[in-house]
């Protein structure tokens, strides 16, 4: 199953992208997927436990995703 | 209720007016401008993005809940994007309530809910010529304390 993840900011800059997709074993949960982004160039530097949302919503390691989710990387808020 | 992402000024004073109604009798409005220094460091500007669409809905909760914890539903948000100036309003909350504790109260929950929660980031421009993102960690830091309090907050609702 295709998941695309999103990147923001400082993430976004370290990666040097702002989305990639993957292609996820069915079962998958959030925490392969961050296991997969810690694999990319430049992960290094991303820190090891980042927050993540699935579609739009705070999610938590153990969350399974599906066919199509919106994954995204969401650095320290810093909004307001 | 109503909240937005904008691209141009906040027109503040049109907030209040929109929240306004002869039931109510006490109107809080806050403004949050780009300040000149941060940290020590003089900024000439800033820059904000935002995972929009993750955003406009945290937005549109917040105002929701604290429609419901304080008791009305006269609240307008507006966070604004993309290039700012030094001065320029870049989030604005009214708030309207019968009465000044409910205003007050509610007004603050809007803005501590949305430094927490809402994906919002921002570049900070200085005047030295170089640019960060505002509270970006190091490699070593770690989200999983702020994902407990975020995904914990949402079970409880």
């Amino acid at each position: 199953m295709n998941v695309t993840v999103l990147l923001f900011a400082s993430y976004a800059d370290r990666l040097g992208m702002g989305s990639v997709a993957f292609d996820l074993a069915p079962g998958a949960t959030v925490a392969d997927v961050l296991g997969r982004v810690q694999a990319l160039p430049g992960a290094d530097r991303l820190p090891r436990e980042p927050l993540v949302a699935v579609n739009e919503r705070y999610a938590k390691r153990d969350r399974v995703l599906f066919q199509g989710d919106e994954v995204a990387i969401i650095p320290p808020v810093a909004g307001g | 209720m109503r909240t937005r992402l904008v691209r141009d000024a906040i027109d503040t004073l049109a907030l209040v007016s929109e929240v306004g109604r002869t039931g109510n009798g006490a109107t809080v409005l806050f403004i949050g401008t780009v300040r000149d220094v941060n940290d020590g460091r003089a900024v000439s500007g800033m820059e904000y993005r935002a995972y929009e669409a993750m955003a406009a809905r945290e937005l549109s909760d917040i105002a929701n809940e604290a429609a419901e914890r304080f008791g009305t539903p006269d609240i307008v948000i507006e966070h604004r994007l993309g290039e700012l100036k030094l001065g320029d309003a870049s989030v604005a909350i009214a708030v309207a309530h019968p009465h000044r504790g409910q205003a007050y109260d509610a007004n603050r929950y809007v803005i501590e809910q949305l430094k927490k929660r809402v994906p919002i980031w921002k570049l900070e421009h200085y005047v030295d010529g170089s640019r960060e993102w505002v509270g970006a960690e190091s490699a070593a830091s770690s989200g999983v304390d702020a994902l407990n309090v975020l995904t914990g907050a949402k079970d409880s609702r």
